[in-house]
């Protein structure tokens, strides 16, 4: 496989994270009922990928998925260009547990967002947050109850996952620009 | 995509700018459902409303939307306002500058005055009709409520009834049909027909011409009573018998499956009967549901002092 940048994570090992949080999320909660939200754009495909897992012990375990767009603070860097997407949401999550997913975990602002939004659809009895990668440098005191792997970066140093789901294969990169493209084999 | 402050007309649209509207429309509908329709990314800004003409509808389709972004509105009304006391236009304009509001919605009867307020003003100006002019968001809704029934806009077919002459809906609507590629029909007494419309608009004779054509949608315009000081009919009843969707036309209209909008308020018994209202097919409703969310997307597009200016 071609690609530019260090690859830290390869399909089967994207694979068995996830497996390992589907798992830690039903042992922390194993009778109680509970709602995976993906925040859009990637952790919406690992919140389905979670759901999957727990499928057979879990059917009752619903998926969500949220857009922040609207709840950024700092709206002003939002492009015109930045299309909002369509939340798919469970229609009560009054009361019930929440796992918010995302790929990527760094300044925390996205995830805060992601909670604004979530209160907006209703009471949550509790939020969680799962993510595959946390690269470090929180602006706000935010942390994973469930993570893939803890990669923490350095100045020139981005990250970038990608999944079948959205980008034809599955891996984690280590990149020198944000826009650094991860070309698939 | 380019930044943009104001929206002044269909016509200074991208198709890519306008196909962004319509499905940014889509989320924020969805919001209608939620049980807190409210969200945040306006918070702090300021919204104005400056109505030269009486309307009730556009207003608050406006000031709705305005607020479900969390803008914070005010409402500008000529009989209350120092316009009556002889204030010009760009005298407000200069007023409305000192009072840093983020967003002007404009609406005038002589065409042309939103796009003189975007050139004088840092804030957004969105044009909710001038004159004969243009009424860029009911074109944008209309479209958006289309798209939502059709799926897809190329080779569809939709007659527009009415005064298109004197309609800024007509203009608005049916120049952003055709840049999304549908066919446009126009369909009224002859001297409300423009001479100098597009090649590619179809006309009619008759209403069973219409038929003929077997259009996807009927788009009935309101007719303006209170523009109608000039005769170019001779009696409302007499219209109806000819240009409005009677019981029978109904009928044909409910076999062939034909959507039915309106930009309301309607004039029962005059563009259409009772009945109308009440087929399932009827997109009123939810033209003005879709308002407000072509409205919210509208606003959150366009870029306030942004430096792109229209000019004419």
């Amino acid at each position: 496989m071609e690609t530019q940048g260090q690859q830290l994570l390869g399909a089967r090992e994207i694979d068995n994270r996830v497996h390992r949080m589907a798992f830690q999320i039903q042992e922390n909660h194993p009778r109680t009922p509970f709602v995976l939200v993906g925040i859009f754009k990637r952790g919406v495909p690992l919140a389905k990928r979670l759901a999957k897992v727990l499928e057979m012990e879990r059917p009752d375990v619903k998926c969500g998925a949220i857009d922040i767009t609207l709840y950024r603070d700092d709206p002003g860097n939002v492009s015109a260009a930045d299309v909002m997407e369509v939340a798919e949401m469970p229609l009560d999550i009054d009361g019930s547990v929440v796992v918010l997913v995302d790929d990527v975990l760094f300044t925390g602002r996205t995830v805060r967002a992601a909670i604004d939004a979530l209160m907006d659809f209703g009471r949550p009895a509790k939020i969680e947050l799962a993510c595959l990668v946390d690269r470090g440098h929180r602006e706000l005191p935010i942390q994973p109850n469930y993570c893939g792997l803890v990669r923490h970066t350095g100045p020139g140093e981005y990250l970038r996952v990608v999944l079948r789901e959205e980008d034809g294969q599955d891996g984690l990169y280590l990149v020198k620009s944000k826009t650094d493209p991860v070309t698939p084999a | 995509m380019k930044p943009r402050k104001d929206l002044l007309d269909i016509e200074s649209l991208s198709v890519e700018e306008i196909e962004h509207v319509l499905a940014q429309s889509r989320p924020f509908k969805d919001l209608i459902r939620r049980s807190v329709k409210k969200v945040p990314p306006l918070r702090g800004r300021h919204v104005l409303t400056l109505f030269y003409e009486p309307s009730t509808r556009t207003r608050s389709s406006f000031e709705i939307a305005a607020k479900r972004l969390s803008a914070d509105v005010t409402n500008f009304t000529v009989s209350t306002s120092s316009v009556v006391k002889g204030e010009t236009i760009i005298d407000t304009i200069e007023t409305l500058q000192a009072m840093q509001v983020d967003y002007i919605i404009v609406r005038h009867g002589s065409s042309g005055v939103p796009n003189l307020i975007a050139r004088h003003s840092s804030a957004s100006v969105i044009n909710a009709g001038d004159g004969n002019h243009a009424h860029p968001t009911q074109g944008l809704l209309d479209a958006f409520t289309m798209k939502e029934v059709c799926g897809d806009f190329a080779g569809r077919r939709v007659v527009i009834v009415g005064d298109v002459l004197h309609s800024r809906v007509a203009r608005s609507t049916s120049t952003i049909l055709r840049k999304l590629g549908a066919k446009v029909g126009f369909f009224g007494p002859g001297p409300l027909i423009p001479d100098d419309r597009h090649a590619d608009i179809v006309t009619f004779k008759t209403f069973d011409e219409v038929f003929d054509w077997q259009p996807e949608v009927i788009y009935l315009l309101r007719i303006q009573m209170e523009r109608q000081k000039d005769q170019y009919f001779p009696s409302l009843h007499e219209y109806h018998r000819l240009y409005g969707v009677t019981g029978e036309r109904l009928k044909t209209i409910r076999q062939r499956g034909i959507y039915i909008m309106h930009p309301g308020p309607v004039n029962r018994g005059v563009e259409l009967v009772d009945d109308v209202m009440t087929y399932e097919k009827t997109l009123i409703n939810q033209q003005v549901e879709n308002g407000i969310a072509a409205r919210m997307a509208v606003l959150h597009w366009l870029q306030p002092g942004t430096v792109m200016r229209e000019m004419d």
